[in-house]
């Protein structure tokens, strides 16, 4: 059966005893045909190309193709060690853009869910995984209940910028690392729907409006604060802290504020700091003149 | 939906529609073609034109007419790849409003004895629809495996086509033509779940009706 709702991963999850990535990979299975080792195997293809995308933007400065941003997460990974946030959330904001760069260059990436929030899920897990010594294996089981709350989030709502704006990119991804971290840390199917739902609140409304249409300006950043702030959500919903709002009315209501959003708030690059006096130069110099 | 279009796909970044996009249109084009070519022109439209340069549309679209996946790392070298292959590219930029889908593009590509112009557009997740053959209004996402018949039209040929896909047990999933007027040139999408066999070309290109039989697979 497939889950169109939260809860209902979450009970049934709870009912059996299992993790979220356990009932998803036998949904999963049912529904494609593929064995649960094939579905693993291809997550793992997909958790290899991260892996590699990290470590490539982590190790040097990698200019993107418009010559906009590059080297934001090798720096912010020179200053691990001595940075005010605290080691964990530092290398998950470093890695988020590291991946952020590699894709800004054209290098390989995988979306995920879309290419815009493609470092929050890699640099989240990985940077959790290690901290509690999980294996590859773990990480990418931890993958499909990204993958599955993405799932959810698609049906009753979207995960598509010009639809939703950031919150329906870094905001999803954000929310399907938290469950993810929740679920490698050892908390309840419970807990992960408390995280998904606190992460959608912290960025809920928050708007796309990439300079020159680029995925640079500010997306690279804002994949740093969809890591730290799936952490922090992780932590807070494994204190016992509940969100009050039931994760399934949050999904329905981050929906809904991505329609009430104006176009000009959703990738059209006609607001926010796109619209601002710099983004507007930048788009000028970066764009065909003549159009 | 499965988990690895939630997940996935890999690709070359930044952006799903207009590199990863880009890049399969181009791929289309050249299996729609099917034939050698030393020339290709393109033009970008709309916001492929405006923004395709900070999001590599131009690299994609040529690595795609080169035969490479949206996840080859040689995107970025699509270009001169294309000069060492002996491939001349041009490319145009135009702006038609709300005349197209903003992420559209028009590929021309010149073989020996033939030319063919193919225009797609980028919908976004980085799927692709193909709207226009040779003048031809048309239909299709290149997710299916598709035969694409160019064809007089006279009562008979859609028979002929489909029964001849009935006896090799092939399956339409979804199927469409047009014509330019009544009696002209016509023009038949099928897309099939099986894999139409070799020789589908041959035995129906055969036909007195059929001028051109074109098979992309998936």
């Amino acid at each position: 059966m497939t889950f169109f709702t939260m809860k209902e991963i979450i009970e049934t999850s709870e009912r059996k005893g299992a993790k979220i990535s356990d009932v998803a990979l036998e949904m999963e299975s049912k529904e494609t045909g593929l064995s649960a080792d094939e579905i693993m195997k291809k997550m793992a293809y997909n958790y290899e190309i991260m892996k590699n995308s990290v470590s490539q933007g982590i190790s040097k400065i990698i200019p993107s193709i418009s010559g906009l941003t590059g080297g934001e997460g090798y720096r912010l990974w020179q200053n691990v060690k001595n940075g005010l946030s605290g080691e964990t959330i530092l290398k998950a904001s470093s890695r988020a853009m590291a991946v952020s760069n590699v894709n800004a260059s054209m290098g390989r990436i995988v979306a995920s869910p879309t290419a815009g929030s493609c470092g929050i899920i890699p640099s989240v897990l990985i940077t959790v995984g290690e901290k509690l010594g999980k294996s590859d294996n773990d990480i990418v089981k931890a993958l499909i209940t990204t993958a599955v709350v993405g799932k959810i989030i698609a049906y009753n709502a979207t995960l598509a910028g010009a639809e939703g704006g950031c919150q329906a990119e870094c905001g999803s991804a954000s929310a399907m690392a938290a469950a993810a971290a929740v679920e490698l840390a050892g908390g309840t199917p419970s807990q992960s729907g408390h995280a998904v739902a606190i992460a959608l609140k912290g960025i809920m409304g928050l708007i796309c409006d990439p300079v020159a249409g680029l995925v640079e300006v500010p997306c690279i950043k804002r994949n740093a604060f969809g890591a730290a702030q799936a952490i922090l959500a992780a932590d807070m919903a494994m204190a016992g802290i509940e969100s009050v709002i039931p994760v399934d009315e949050v999904i329905k209501a981050m929906g809904e504020v991505g329609h009430a959003l104006p176009v000009e708030l959703k990738e059209t690059a006609m607001g926010g700091i796109a619209a601002s006096e710099t983004g507007k130069n930048l788009e000028k110099k970066l764009m065909r003149e003549d159009m | 939906m499965n988990i690895f279009d939630i997940i996935g796909p890999v690709m070359i970044g930044p952006s799903s529609s207009h590199t990863a996009g880009a890049a399969r249109l181009g791929k289309l084009a050249r299996n729609i073609f099917g034939e050698e070519f030393f020339q290709a022109d393109i033009i970008l439209y709309n916001s492929f034109a405006k923004t395709g340069k900070g999001h590599g549309t131009d690299k994609a679209i040529v690595a795609g007419i080169l035969g490479m996946e949206p996840d080859d790392e040689n995107i970025k070298k699509a270009i001169e790849i294309s000069r060492e292959f002996g491939i001349e590219v041009n490319f145009s930029f135009e702006d038609l409003k709300r005349e197209v889908h903003p992420n559209t593009a028009r590929i021309k590509l010149y073989g020996k004895e033939n030319t063919m112009t193919i225009s797609g557009c980028s919908l976004g997740g980085g799927r692709v629809m193909i709207q226009d053959i040779d003048g031809f209004k048309t239909e299709f996402t290149g997710e299916f495996n598709t035969i694409i018949s160019i064809q007089r039209d006279k009562p008979g040929i859609v028979a002929y086509v489909a029964s001849y896909l009935a006896q090799s047990n092939i399956n339409i999933a979804q199927m469409k033509l047009s014509r330019k007027s009544k009696g002209d040139m016509a023009l038949m999408i099928i897309e099939t779940d099986e894999i139409p066999p070799k020789s589908v070309k041959r035995d129906l290109e055969s036909h007195e009706g059929i001028y051109k039989i074109v098979v992309a697979t998936v």
